[in-house]
């Protein structure tokens, strides 16, 4: 309902600003972003929870969160191309440290699942993983701060420190895209980790049979 | 359609496609978690 809502007042609502119509991707991409960030961070203080109190189902939970966290960061690249290459003219821009930082951050969370599979299923698979998330983490406010701190200026900043940089019905089509985004994240969530608890219980029972 | 246009509708039909290939990844495993499920209720069946 908060997808369809979002939708409808980007299609209708938000006005166009001097970046037209491509201004239109603005309103998934940056809370796309958003998400992954939140994603690789509630992973992290998942992974942090299994190593603090060994909480049990924090590491799968961990998995789970970093695993769409890595969905939602292949999705801020591919929109955030889109809309690179009709604003600059180019796909990519390498000079661009905000960019690279993001990729770097993509990269480091995706080499968490070459991590994860090539251990066998166990503690030491669990607590290597959730080392590696939690040191991931540190990248995400160097990558948001990134974008702010950059002295190139090429990627736009929504919001500094006077606040959002938009109208008032551009702030409130972003927001209520934000809170689809992450509604779509926990949604997304709880659908896989029940998939998955459902599979350990599945095995576990077909063991007890025999 | 001009191509500012296509470039937006580029951008929302990626994460459409990404999203539906999530959903048909998820859906193919819920249906093989109900065939495992129900290959282990005919099993504890047999058995009486």
């Amino acid at each position: 309902m908060l997808l369809g809502t979002a939708i409808a007042l980007i299609a209708f609502y938000a006005p166009l600003d001097e970046d037209g119509l491509n201004q239109k991707i603005f309103y998934f991409h940056v809370p796309i972003a958003l998400t992954a960030y939140a994603c690789f961070g509630w992973g992290a203080w998942k992974a942090l929870l299994h190593l603090w109190k060994g909480r049990p189902g924090a590491d799968l939970e961990s998995y789970v969160s970093i695993h769409l966290g890595v969905i939602f960061a292949v999705m801020t690249l591919v929109t955030g191309s889109i809309w690179g290459r009709f604003r600059w003219g180019q796909w990519w821009l390498w000079s661009s440290k905000q960019l690279v930082l993001f990729l770097v951050l993509f990269l480091f969370y995706s080499a968490y699942f070459m991590l994860r599979f090539s251990v066998e299923p166990g503690p030491r698979r669990a607590n290597l993983s959730a080392v590696y998330a939690i040191f991931g983490v540190v990248l995400i406010p160097i990558s948001f701060l990134a974008i702010r701190l950059a002295s190139d200026y090429i990627h736009p900043v929504a919001f500094d420190r006077h606040g959002p940089q938009m109208s008032g019905s551009q702030f409130l089509t972003f927001c209520v895209s934000l809170a689809a985004m992450l509604s779509l994240f926990a949604a997304l969530y709880h659908l896989e980790l029940a998939g998955k608890r459902i599979d350990a219980h599945l095995r576990e029972l077909r063991e007890l049979i025999g | 359609m001009t191509t500012e246009e296509k470039y937006v509708a580029a951008a929302y039909l990626v994460v459409f496609v990404v999203l539906l290939a999530y959903v048909v990844i998820m859906s193919a495993k819920v249906a093989r978690l109900e065939r495992t499920l129900a290959e282990l209720v005919e099993r504890v069946k047999a058995r009486g």
